[in-house]
């Protein structure tokens, strides 16, 4: 302890002789207790008092209401979080097998349909799924002949979901079995395994770690999720960040909102950190060696054929799903006349061209800076030293374990008042998206930098360059694909947001996924539908002018979307 | 077990562009007998791990049979195939203990557990790897694995054992002590082996025959000593060890071959058969089989140092001559009693006719 004392007293004395790293230190430290932790903190206070002292009766209050309404809530969350987990990475592992091991014939479309989702609002497949399932629906009610049919409830939700969130499981488990060196396979094999052992014995087993991985982040992603809920879900099938929405935008009662969504992090902040401290340290690794490439075929010509059926139908789901977006913003009346018309657009126009407008310039400031902090910060806690060095890692990629409507709760519960009055301003959006966008650039840029061996920095400095000239022309340089990574990852997030959003919004700052949201419920199908088309269009547009940026720049490709 | 390739031919094909083709093993042939070990020895990409591959049944030839013990296996997949392979980069199982990989194939046999047992610690105690059953493969160190991955594939006691490039991922001083060992269990078990490599000393100390292989062909096939002392072609003299070439003129062949270099005659006792009077043909000297001396007439050449480094033992020489843009490489041993040569200093060079090989 004594040790550690006089070691940070060191580190103080050295970064006081470099007053830009301190400073720079100092900022992003009470930044990030400010806007990460502070919020967190109002949550846990707001939902442990009752007249300003200790009490847990919010959550006796919540348990009991209406009998045991919000419990229900929370089984119906948990019990979903592990469907879509379980579905979502089962479905992914079915892909990314067959894209990475059994040699099927389109597989660069298939890898693109995957990835469509990832770039889309999260509500898209609730919209999708009412389009085509609900009273209208293409297929319940043009195709079936089905009157009234009823998708709200747990099935549609769990189909949205799993579409929403299993390009997520795909990328991580392709990555997983694309590091299961051939080799192994071929090693099994040649002991006298055939493709099905080689499977179960060799391949699976070297998965698992992967498979419990992208679960638990799945999980975390659908019990986080609010769009999907909010259209699908139904007073029937109540989930928890809706109820805590509507706890708080409804009936004004910021505790019980809290004390809801203080149940809501509880398992996803122990599946987030079961993710990062104990599974992702089961990874193997392979090894030693050169990669061999390995010409043998692990999969047999029958399983080959399964395998890209079952894909060309997952891929075909994906399609329907775009197809009836993309078909219902040019139809007139979505179910009823499907004569092609702009009239959605134009209403768009009218009605949403103020919140475009509004989103373009809030994604756009956040992005940037977004971006720029995180490189900064993955800089300063791979190659500096100093006190607080583990905090600013944790805390700068807590934001991943936090649903949105936890974080918009605490944000009107810390900035709602003195001192920090910040409520219906861009600021307060601003804020929120630039640290919950944070560890993507954090995470990205650690791992770049964990590549770079570090005599390339003492090089420059050998040669004469200072910290600061060897940070801009030697590190900054090496971080600029995954900065450019960060930077696409950050706006599509930006576009995209809700949860947290959705509490922040005013009539001055509006949203544009917040305004299609509000479409849904009103039940104006088409212009939804026009809106998130248009969205796509702008996410897709600014993708383009990022690579185009990099490609001319830079030339170099940034990895995020290009697997 | 016997191994037999005849006209063995591997043609990858381009796939972005089909008319691409690339030539990676051109009709190969060879026996090899029961319990022998054969090093297929070439540069990277001269099809020795392509050949490897075919007759481990991971690659299929274009043309051409394999027959391992005299049945024709070209259908056989790899799992059928009753043969072991080292894998370059071990192919340890992470998710397995030593004991584990080493008992997989056995299991994958439907071997009963207990029995698996005994002969998994039996195969641990000739190797050296008891104290290890139960550790997990990133706990081993470079030489440990090896010894795993040679162990999981003598286990299941295979008809063929093949190594391809074993000791390739290992730091020198491991690797001489490898070779050695890999080469005392093949030996004790009496497997017939195929090893590949491009490393020659490699090839030499575990070798009872090398085929020498480049650009998919085989360039000679032989005993080490044959390999270096008597090579067929330029470049294996060249690609083995080091040589110097001296060119000449076929005068006569009677029991010794006479050779015409810069207008004087000398007999030499060993030569290829394709060497054709009246022709060129290039006589190969080893460093070792030249002797340096005082300048004098009867030298086959006499030239100055240019370069001259003591290793203590030995000293390597090399000597430029006028007329010959590559230096002569000497080697002298036991320089106390042979004399230091300096830079600079003019110089006599002379051979032993036996160590030398006159090739076309």
């Amino acid at each position: 302890m004594k040790q550690r004392i006089i070691s940070s007293w060191h580190d103080v004395i050295r970064l006081s002789k470099d007053p830009l790293l301190l400073g720079v230190i100092l900022l992003l430290l009470i930044s990030l207790v400010l806007f990460i932790i502070y919020p967190l903190y109002k949550v846990v206070v707001v939902s442990f008092q009752v007249d300003g002292s200790f009490s847990i009766k919010n959550f006796t209050d919540v348990m009991t209401y209406s009998n045991g309404y919000y419990l229900k809530a929370l089984f119906n969350s948990l019990w979903m979080g592990v469907a879509t987990a379980v579905l979502g990475t089962f479905i992914a592992y079915i892909f990314a097998y067959s894209l990475t091991r059994a040699n099927i014939p389109g597989r660069k479309f298939f890898n693109l349909i995957a990835t469509i989702p990832i770039i889309s609002p999260p509500f898209i497949g609730a919209l999708a799924v009412i389009m085509l399932f609900g009273r209208n629906g293409f297929v319940s009610s043009t195709l079936l002949g089905m009157q009234n049919a009823n998708v709200y409830g747990p099935r549609g939700l769990l189909f949205a979901q799993v579409l929403t969130f299993f390009p997520v499981a795909y990328i991580t488990l392709r990555g997983v079995l694309e590091s299961i060196s051939p080799t192994l396979e071929d090693a099994a094999m040649d002991l006298g395994g055939n493709r099905f052992t080689i499977f179960r014995k060799v391949t699976l087993p070297l998965s698992i770690p992967g498979i419990a991985s992208s679960m638990l982040v799945l999980f975390v992603e659908s019990l986080a999720d609010f769009g999907n809920p909010l259209v699908l879900a139904g007073a029937q099938f109540p989930i928890l960040s809706v109820q805590a929405y509507l706890e708080i935008t409804g009936m004004g009662n910021f505790a019980k909102g809290a004390a809801l969504a203080f149940i809501l992090l509880v398992p996803s902040v122990s599946a987030y950190l079961l993710q990062k401290y104990w599974v992702s340290k089961k990874q193997y690794v392979t090894v030693t060696g050169k990669p061999t490439q390995s010409s043998n075929d692990v999969v047999s010509p029958t399983a080959r054929r399964l395998l890209f059926v079952v894909c060309c139908l997952i891929a075909a789901c994906i399609i329907l799903v775009y197809a009836s977006i993309v078909w219902g913003a040019f139809a007139e009346s979505w179910g009823n006349s499907n004569k092609l018309t702009l009239q959605n657009f134009v209403y768009v126009w009218r009605v949403g061209f103020e919140s475009v407008l509004d989103t373009l310039v809030i994604a756009g400031l956040s992005t940037p800076l977004a971006g720029t902090i995180g490189m900064v910060i993955a800089f300063l806690v791979v190659r500096k030293q100093f006190w607080g060095r583990k905090f600013m890692e944790f805390s700068s990629m807590l934001s991943f374990a936090l649903p949105g409507t936890v974080v918009g709760i605490g944000y009107i519960l810390a900035f709602n008042q003195h001192p920090f009055y910040l409520t219906g301003t861009l600021l307060i959006l601003l804020l929120n998206f630039i640290f919950r966008y944070l560890p993507v650039g954090v995470q990205g840029g650690v791992a770049v930098l964990k590549q770079i061996d570090p005599s390339i920095e003492e090089a420059a400095i050998d040669l004469g360059a200072d910290s600061n000239k060897t940070f801009r022309k030697v590190t900054l340089p090496l971080m600029i694909p995954a900065f450019f990574s960060s930077l696409i990852f950050s706006f599509v997030r930006s576009m995209t947001a809700i949860s947290a959003a959705i509490f922040l919004v005013s009539a001055r700052w509006k949203l544009m996924t917040v305004q299609i949201m509000s479409q849904v419920e009103s039940g104006r199908i088409g212009a939804a539908a026009a809106f998130s088309l248009i969205l796509v269009a702008i996410i897709l547009a600014a993708m383009a002018v990022i690579k185009l940026i990099l490609r001319l720049k830079y030339h170099t490709t940034s990895s995020i979307l290009s697997h | 077990m016997s191994v037999t390739l005849k006209n063995i031919t591997k043609i990858f094909t381009d796939q972005d562009d089909k008319s691409k083709e690339f030539t990676a093993v051109d009709s190969v042939n060879i026996e090899i007998k029961e319990g022998e070990m054969v090093t297929f020895l070439g540069p990277s990409g001269c099809g020795k791990t392509t050949t490897l591959r075919i007759i481990s049944g991971f690659e299929k030839q274009t043309k051409g049979d394999v027959f391992i013990d005299g049945q024709l296996v070209n259908d056989l997949p790899a799992n059928k195939r009753n043969s072991s392979m080292v894998f370059q980069s071990y192919a340890i199982f992470p998710h397995l203990t030593v004991e584990q990989n080493i008992g997989f194939g056995l299991e994958l046999k439907g071997m009963k557990k207990s029995q698996i047992k005994g002969e998994v610690d039996t195969i641990m105690a000739t190797m050296g790897l008891s104290a290890l059953g139960a550790r997990q493969p990133s706990q081993l160190s470079g030489g440990q694995q090896q010894r795993v991955a040679l162990a999981r594939a003598i286990v299941t006691k295979p008809r063929v054992l093949l190594f391809d490039e074993p000791l390739s991922n290992l730091d020198a001083k491991l690797r001489d002590q490898m070779r050695t060992e890999i080469r005392r269990i093949q030996q004790q078990f009496g497997i017939t082996s195929i090893y590949v490599t491009h490393d020659q000393a490699e090839a030499m100390t575990v070798s009872d025959r090398i085929m020498v292989m480049d650009k998919g062909r085989i360039q000679q096939l032989g005993t080490p000593f044959e390999i270096y002392s008597r090579p067929t072609n330029h470049f294996v003299a060249d690609f083995i060890g080091r040589a110097n070439f001296f060119k000449g003129m076929v005068k006569k062949i009677d029991t010794d071959l006479t050779l015409e270099i810069n207008q004087k005659e000398y007999r030499f006792p060993s030569f290829n058969k394709d060497v054709v009077v009246g022709k060129r043909a290039t006589v190969v000297l080893r460093p070792e089989g030249l002797k340096i001396e005082k300048p004098n007439d009867q030298a086959f050449f006499n030239g100055v140092v240019q370069e001259a480094v003591y290793l203590g033992s030995t000293v390597e020489y090399q000597i430029t001559v006028k007329g010959r843009t590559e230096p002569i490489v000497a080697i002298s041993y036991n320089p106390v009693k042979e004399g230091l040569y300096r830079v600079g200093d003019q110089v006599g060079v002379s051979f032993d006719a036996i160590s030398a090989h006159v090739i076309s």
